[in-house]
């Protein structure tokens, strides 16, 4: 399949060949891992998995507009691939998938996919829907408050915009011009539920002039469409211009995690359909018509994440569970626990 | 008197504004009445003559009760009265305390179930770290409940106060003393206005009856004996957890005194007897009286052949006819045919008690409270633990000397528990 | 030493903790230009800017949720919910987000977050301006929750609060912001959470209560001290942690318990108390433990008969010492 170059021959402002590479990269690196996920929640290893099939150009793409080090990432749940390509490690993910006690985010606390690594600038979240975005805020916030030349970036399903925290936070943002980019995934379901059933407009990103700030739209199956706008608008807040809403229209491939069953709600034609517009093997085709990436480079890459992924899976699957006297600890800084 | 708030309940009348004879305008202010939470002005309901009062400033009647009496004007009756009145006679409000002031003469039920109410966890904790025996302490809490603050001070301030509530003041000496009576007329008094008069229930006119019968035919002497429980005292207290865990129920010293008086009788069974008025009637069987405290009053169950049962079983035995007593189910059969009776009058505190004996009986012992003292032990003073046994006698079927051998063995039969 | 009232004693403590600490600033509706409603953070904003004394928008759900983002990103905010009746929106964010932030990361991140907000009756604030919400929170692990009742434990407390690196709901009780006065210690002291204080020491009884009810509490007892009933007051002032061993102390002394607070009783912290008493102190008790708190109804309504007939007076509180005593 031959995939139609949706931007110029010149390669947006900070991609190159090897960053393209990267990209492509993580992206299959993210997939093996979501299958992975999936094969041991079948096995009967793991009790719960999401995937995020059809995220993963709008993912890759965001995580490689922010500035790594410098910039925060406070994503949802569905942002494996944004993570993977933010700087968490396989290991990392399979640890959080096995629910060990090393697990780096949350020491098996948190459902899968709740990132939390402080020192890569990856902030935590739990499962409750939007409640990160206004956290998102106070961080740009603070970071405005230091003159810090960091941008926050937060990610959320369409789902989200529906809540009140979301709208404050949106609110508040834009009444303080900070340095915030608020990054929608529409895949047009939440669980069951499809867009129209969601919201009254169109697009979530005509909510922004609401809140004082642009709202853009892009193809959230295409990387560097993608990149394009996330970019843009990361740079617009770190030189002061304010928020932007960012809409990036992607797709949901699979049902919204192990415990859904999309046939429920969707028919198979319409899933089947929307598998054409996969975003990797289009990156691929893309990669390999400009000459970026062969034949066995695509081979070797493949090889190599699957090799990542199933030694990750076997680390992963050998670490201690947590112990009984781990569930006391972390509630206060000090001090008893009542 | 009206309703002043809906869990007012009765009111006090503070002030009348108008005298009898006076003219009163219907709502003009009559009288001020008093409650736990106001204290109001009521308008007179009609008009008319006021032209008696009922209820004088300072009385307490309940909601309901006629305070006045108006002659309506415009209208033939005479008077018009509220609701029915309450009772003509002195205000009686239920229920009428009896607790005992600060003291040791107890309303409180010697099973520690003065009015219903328990002992508190506190009140236990204490009783069983200092040995005391409850059922002798009396209340001071509402309702003559026994409080910590009672049980500390039993610690501290133990009663010297002979047998108040039992008898007749008799010598405290321990050489038999009889302690003639004489019928007469009785005397009866008559209640001021500030007095409270009390009405008898069925128990305490009958105990009434047979206390008196008891001082007017029997002859009673009176002898008295110390008995040094130390090692009895250390031996129970070694023996009672494990005993409560076997047998369910408390190792107090009252079943282990009343094996002891079965053994006693045993070696002189002329005490187990009673007067049949020209020949003496000597049990066969051993049929022991418990007295015990209830509400209303006193009340002497059997334990029927004491001498065949075990400690726990006499434990067991005296333990469900004190609950029976408490929950008022003891039936005639278990009051009846006993041949002597214990009475446990150290559990309110006494150390030496003048019992009445129960007729037909011609014998009752009492067990005073066990008390630390000083005491001669080989010449050396030593602390010991002491109980006073007390004996009433009929002294027409037993004197001193056998009475005093009966005793002796019964304060042998403790000190020597241990080493049975 | 400075006498103070309750209001000014927190006023001086947010002064002193934006002078002193940059990370420190100030969230809320109206607590810029108009100083608080209650001129708490009067002229603050031209001391420290509007950065530090930000007003926010009639959100509250964002107001902490901004302020835990804050406190992620190293900030130490002080959050402002204008009255405790309004709280309700920011429970996703106080007991959902920031309790948990700390377990859910296994400590690799904190919040160092403060919410101040004025509860309790007794100013014809009505249904919606005089409700207790400690009930609601002191059952969350992760979160601290204060509520001092003198300027002197306001000020330390408050310290203490914004030095903690984990969520603190700072009660201030309405009613006690001009009605107490006290002296208050100069300095930066802070007063360490989880520790009542003896208002009052006593032998015969025991009163364990916090807030307003405490001066009501010392009043009572003292009334019934001149008939020779000596009564200790307990004021927890740390609900969350709350002094145990303190309770238990003193309930093992006294013998008898009666717990007074303004909150509604069925589930309030009363219960807490009682249960702790009963684990930990049944066989020294001499009598039930009792509890007079406000009546199980939703709130204090507009008419004065209302509120009076709802809040724990001294008059009532000294009837129930009373009544403990005799029983």
């Amino acid at each position: 399949m031959k995939s139609e170059p949706s931007v110029r021959e010149t390669l947006p402002e900070g991609l190159t060949p090897d960053r393209l590479r990267e990209m492509y990269y993580c992206m299959i690196l993210t997939r093996t891992c979501d299958d992975r996920g999936f094969a041991l929640n079948r096995q009967g290893k793991i009790p719960f998995a999401a995937t995020c099939q059809g995220h993963e150009a709008i993912q890759v793409a965001a995580a490689f507009a922010l500035r790594k080090g410098t910039d925060w990432l406070v994503p949802y749940y569905r942002d494996t691939c944004m993570a993977l390509s933010f700087g968490v490690t396989p290991r990392e993910q399979l640890m959080c998938l096995f629910a060990r006690k090393d697990d780096i985010f949350s020491s098996g606390r948190q459902f899968p996919n709740h990132y939390s690594v402080p020192d890569r600038n990856i902030a935590s979240i739990s499962s409750i829907i939007a409640a990160h975005v206004t956290h998102a805020v106070g961080m740009a916030l603070a970071h405005k408050m230091r003159k810090e030349d960091s941008v926050v970036l937060t990610s959320f399903g369409e789902g989200s915009t529906s809540e009140g925290e979301w709208h404050e936070a949106m609110n508040f943002a834009g009444i303080h011009k900070l340095p915030v980019v608020f990054l929608c995934e529409n895949n047009e379901f939440a669980i069951s539920v499809p867009q129209k059933m969601q919201m009254a407009v169109k697009n979530v990103a005509d909510r922004a002039s609401a809140y004082g700030m642009p709202g853009v739209i892009c193809d959230g199956t295409d990387p560097i469409a993608s990149y394009t706008t996330v970019r843009e608008a990361v740079e617009r807040a770190r030189a002061g211009g304010g928020p932007t809403l960012v809409e990036a229209k992607c797709y949901r491939a699979m049902s919204h995690t192990s415990d859904d069953n999309q046939l429920q709600y969707r028919t198979a034609d319409e899933i089947e359909a929307s598998k054409k517009r996969d975003p990797v093997p289009r990156f691929e085709a893309w990669l390999t018509d400009r000459g970026y990436i062969d034949a066995a480079g695509i081979l070797d890459m493949k090889a190599r994440a699957q090799h990542e992924v199933d030694e990750a899976t076997d680390w992963a699957e050998h670490q201690p569970m947590p112990s009984e006297e781990d569930l006391y600890t972390h509630v206060y800084a000090e001090g008893p626990l009542s | 008197m009206p309703q002043l708030g809906e869990t007012v309940t009765e009111g006090t009348v503070g002030r009348w504004l108008k005298k009898p004879g006076d003219q009163v305008a219907k709502y003009e202010p009559l009288l001020e009445v008093e409650t736990d939470k106001v204290a109001s002005e009521i308008p007179s309901p009609f008009g008319g003559t006021l032209t008696s009062i009922s209820v004088e400033e300072g009385q307490t009647v309940p909601v309901g009760a006629v305070v006045c009496e108006i002659a309506e004007s415009g209208v033939a009756a005479p008077s018009k009265t509220a609701t029915p009145a309450a009772s003509a006679e002195a205000p009686s409000r239920a229920p009428v305390q009896t607790a005992a002031p600060l003291g040791f003469s107890g309303a409180t039920s010697r099973t520690g179930d003065g009015n219903g109410v328990r002992y508190s966890p506190a009140v236990r904790k204490l009783a069983r770290e200092h040995q005391i025996d409850l059922s002798g302490v009396s209340g001071t809490g509402r309702g003559g409940r026994v409080t910590a603050n009672d049980v500390s001070a039993a610690l501290k301030g133990l009663p010297s106060a002979p047998a108040v509530a039992r008898s007749s003041p008799g010598a405290p000496t321990s050489a038999a003393t009889p302690v003639p009576r004489q019928a007469h007329a009785p005397v009866e008094a008559h209640a001021g206005d500030e007095d409270t008069v009390i009405r008898l229930s069925q128990m305490r006119k009958t105990i009434a009856e047979r206390m008196l019968q008891a001082v007017s035919t029997i002859p009673h002497a009176w002898c008295m004996m110390e008995a040094d429980v130390t090692e009895l005292s250390r031996w129970r207290d070694r023996e009672k957890a494990a005993f409560k865990a076997r047998e369910g129920v408390n190792l107090t010293y009252l079943p282990i005194v009343v094996q002891a008086v079965c053994r006693a009788i045993k070696e002189n069974p002329i005490v187990n007897s009673a007067w049949g008025g020209d020949h003496i009637i000597q049990r066969k069987h051993i049929n022991v009286g418990i007295a015990i405290d209830v509400e209303e009053g006193l009340i002497v169950p059997v334990v029927r052949d004491a001498d065949r049962l075990s400690l726990a079983g006499l434990a067991q035995s005296i333990a469900e006819l004190v609950e029976k007593a408490r929950r008022r189910r003891l039936t005639m059969a278990e009051l009846a045919d006993g041949t002597i009776t214990v009475d446990n009058t150290g559990a309110l505190g006494n150390i030496a008690s003048v019992p009445i004996i129960n007729p037909p009986q011609a014998a009752i012992i009492t067990m005073e409270a066990v008390v630390k003292r000083p005491w001669v032990v080989n010449d050396a003073i030593a602390i010991r633990s002491i109980m006073n046994l007390c004996l009433c006698l009929d002294h027409r079927v037993l004197d001193g000397a056998v009475a005093s051998r009966f005793l002796t063995a019964v304060k042998k039969g403790l000190e020597n528990y241990a080493n049975a | 030493m400075a006498v103070k009232n309750l209001l000014e004693a927190v006023r001086e403590t947010l002064h002193d903790a934006l002078a002193r600490d940059e990370r420190v600033f100030i969230m809320g509706e109206d607590v810029g230009p108009r100083g608080n409603v209650f001129l708490i953070t009067k002229d603050f904003i031209e001391e420290f800017g509007h950065d530090r004394v930000l007003d926010t928008p009639l959100a509250e759900a964002s107001i902490v949720g901004v302020a835990v983002g804050a406190a992620m990103a190293g900030m130490r905010p002080i959050a402002e919910i204008q009255f405790a009746d309004f709280i309700y929106p920011a429970y996703n964010q106080i007991v959902g987000e920031a309790a948990k932030m700390r377990y859910r990361t296994a400590g690799g991140n904190t919040c160092p977050l403060v919410i101040r907000t004025p509860y309790g009756g007794g100013v014809g604030g009505a249904l919606s301006h005089s409700v207790s919400i400690e009930a609601l929170f002191y059952h969350v692990p992760g979160l601290k929750i204060l509520a001092p009742s003198t300027p002197a434990d306001a000020k330390g407390l408050l310290n203490t609060a914004i030095n903690d690196d984990d969520p603190v709901l700072f009660l201030e009780h309405k009613k006690t912001y001009r009605l107490i006065k006290g002296e208050v210690p100069p300095g930066d002291y802070q007063i360490p959470m989880g520790k009542a204080d003896i208002a009052r020491p006593g032998s015969d009884l025991t009163v364990i209560t916090y807030g307003l009810m405490r001066h009501f509490a010392v009043q009572a007892a003292d009334e019934l001290f001149k008939d020779g009933i000596d009564v200790e007051v307990v004021d927890l002032r740390s609900i969350r942690p709350m002094d145990r061993e303190t309770i238990v102390k003193s309930a093992t002394k006294t013998r008898r318990v009666l717990i007074v607070h303004e909150d509604n009783k069925f589930g309030g912290v009363g219960a807490e108390v009682s249960a702790i008493i009963a684990e930990e102190a049944l066989f020294e008790l001499d009598a039930p433990i009792r509890r007079l708190c406000g009546p199980d109804v939703p709130a204090m309504g507009y008419s004065k008969a209302y509120e009076e007939a709802f809040m724990p007076s001294p008059a009532r509180i000294a009837t129930a010492m009373r009544d403990l005593a005799a029983y």
